[in-house]
């Protein structure tokens, strides 16, 4: 039996009167792809970035309820330690521009004011941009600034970002929809690669993406949490009529 | 509907008011006819409001170039008289026609950088404050507008305020730490001054530091970062040459303020032996002797200092650009 890793018990967002995650209830098992999916402005990406504590950082933004790692209460807990142990890759690739490829994969650990030899470090940036095939790329050009990269390569280069700090749960909030289709087909590669080792839950809007790249898929509509299953089983016999909808695409 | 022709005109409800109108021609063709008459009157505006802008643009340059060639024309006399002595020539004695603006060039330097060097915690800390801190809601609306505020007093106002209030704070200060007390001088027009030219950098910096990509501010807060790890590592290296050039703003204006430095400064044409000496800046004198100038030479002397000042404004600007530029590149 997989164990739980994040689970989710009631949990409401808003953005001030503006109710936006309705009573979610939802359980996370380890080493597992969740794909979030729904309609635009369904609260999938807030109930995505309130699992890392992000949600709140929008002035006016709060959030009611229990999201728990590993049985502790991320809403208890120093939004910092929140973050480091669950990781987030954003839609639009965000390596810092003015920082080197080597100095972006060990941003985290600067930004956290940890110090390391120089052997560690080189392990670190080379075991991260090996996790996320992008080390033969870039391995004689460490020393330029990130911008270079193409958008694929900075999209997987922030994955090593997040990858670097050792997360147990790694977040991607619809991670490409900024890209061309062979860098998006790189990047979901990458995800069978990465659920070896952590946990990865994914907002796409690419239904095509979510049955190709997931184990379970949970479908939200209107803010609440429609339905949560087994990825096959819910794109061939979806248990809602909204989800039947909306996978058939009567609406989007 | 049917289209009635009665002898030339045609008669036809229009299709969009209903109303029947009676014309010549097709009304199709007046209607373009009327279209094309306005955006030929278009054209021309167009052709007008450029030629106005480029009319005025190029004035602001005209006028810039005509009061360097001004200041030159009426300097000739004194550089004349005075040759290049009168860069660090050390005495100003206008009676004997000995002209060296050395401590002035030193006391506009002085009081200016120490003016920066004290208003750029301040200028700094308000910008952050504003740009990422607490950018909405009434508290920071009120900095804000208190701070711009601060750019728009008279600053005659601000040299009272030195003389009244400041001159004999200082004063107990020197007296303090065993300098001569006499309250007005270098240090307290510096003081002045940096209050005046807070607002410069810190409106600056507030709107760069608001301009930071919140994706970039995100990656870092995603990492684990505190706040203060974010304005440190995203925010201040993003925004460098903003806040570089805030800074030269406030330079700017600190070099050229007139009046309340005048007010507080002590106007004595001696070399400044330490900060709290009294002392001059170009300005300064330039304010305090154009009326008394009662003789040619004296009068072109004090047009040749606003020429000095001009040209070390003009250089200032000119390094801070390219610092600028360096710090952008890098």
């Amino acid at each position: 039996m997989e164990s739980t890793i994040v689970k989710a018990v009631d949990y409401n967002a808003y953005f001030g009167d503006n109710h936006v995650v309705k009573n979610v209830n939802i359980e996370i098992p380890r080493n597992n792809t969740i794909a979030v999916m729904g309609p635009s402005g369904c609260g999938k990406t807030t109930f995505l970035r309130g699992i890392n504590r992000m949600h709140e950082l929008i002035p006016g933004a709060t959030a009611k309820g229990k999201i728990l790692l590993n049985n502790e209460d991320v809403l208890e807990m120093h939004p910092i330690f929140v973050r480091l142990k669950i990781g987030m890759v954003f839609q639009r690739p965000n390596p810092f521009p003015n920082l080197s490829i080597y100095d972006n994969v060990i941003a985290g650990y600067k930004l956290n004011g940890i110090k390391l030899p120089k052997a560690e470090k080189d392990k670190i940036v080379e075991h991260s941009l090996t996790r996320v095939a992008l080390w033969n790329e870039v391995k004689d050009s460490l020393t330029k600034k990130g911008s270079f990269l193409s958008g694929g390569q900075q999209q997987r280069l922030c994955i090593a970002r997040a990858v670097a700090m050792e997360p147990e749960v790694l977040l991607f909030d619809e991670p490409t929809s900024a890209l061309d289709p062979i860098s998006t087909s790189t990047v979901e590669e990458l995800f069978h690669e990465l659920k070896k080792n952590y946990t990865l839950i994914i907002v796409t809007h690419n239904m095509q993406q979510a049955a190709r790249c997931s184990d379970k898929t949970a479908f939200f509509y209107m803010g609440e949490l429609v339905e949560y299953g087994e990825t096959k089983q819910m794109f061939t016999n979806p248990a809602d009529i909204r989800t039947q909808n909306y996978i058939t695409g009567r609406f989007s | 509907m049917k289209d009635t022709v009665d002898n030339d005109l045609i008669t036809r409800p229009d299709a969009n008011s209903g109303r029947v109108i009676k014309s010549k021609k097709d009304p199709e063709a007046v209607s373009t006819t009327k279209r094309l008459k306005r955006s030929h009157r278009q054209i021309k505006a167009e052709n007008i409001f450029r030629r106005t802008l480029t009319v005025v643009g190029w004035a602001t340059v005209v006028l810039v170039a005509g009061i360097f060639v001004t200041l030159v024309l009426q300097s000739i006399l004194s550089i004349k008289t005075s040759g290049f002595g009168y860069l660090w020539g050390k005495t100003w004695d206008p009676v004997r026609d000995i002209f060296g603006v050395y401590p002035f060039l030193l006391g506009t330097l002085l009081t200016s950088f120490l003016a920066l060097f004290i208003s750029i915690p301040f200028s700094f800390a308000v910008a952050i404050f504003l740009g990422e801190y607490f950018p909405k809601g009434w508290v920071p609306n009120l900095l804000k507008n208190t701070v711009e505020l601060i750019a728009a007093v008279p600053s005659v106002i601000y040299g009272f305020w030195g003389l009244a209030v400041l001159v004999p704070i200082v004063r107990s200060f020197e007296s303090k730490i065993g300098a001569e007390p006499i309250g007005l001088g270098i240090f307290t027009s510096s003081l002045i001054l940096a209050v005046m030219i807070i607002p410069y950098a810190a409106s600056l910096g507030r709107s760069m530091i608001q301009m930071v990509p919140s994706n970039l501010k995100e990656a870092a807060y995603s990492l684990g970062a505190t706040r203060w790890e974010v304005i440190r590592s995203v925010i201040l290296p993003y925004t460098r040459s903003g806040l570089f050039a805030g800074i030269m703003l406030s330079l700017g204006r600190a070099l050229g303020e007139t009046m309340a430095v005048t007010m507080v400064i002590g106007n004595t044409s001696l070399i400044p032996k330490s900060i709290f000496s009294p002392g001059n800046t170009m300005a300064s004198v330039i304010a305090n002797e154009f009326t008394e100038a009662d003789h040619p030479v004296y009068l072109s002397a004090l047009i040749e200092l606003g020429l000095v000042l001009f040209v070390v404004t003009v250089v200032i600007n000119m390094i801070g650009k390219q610092l600028i530029k360096g710090v952008t590149t890098n």
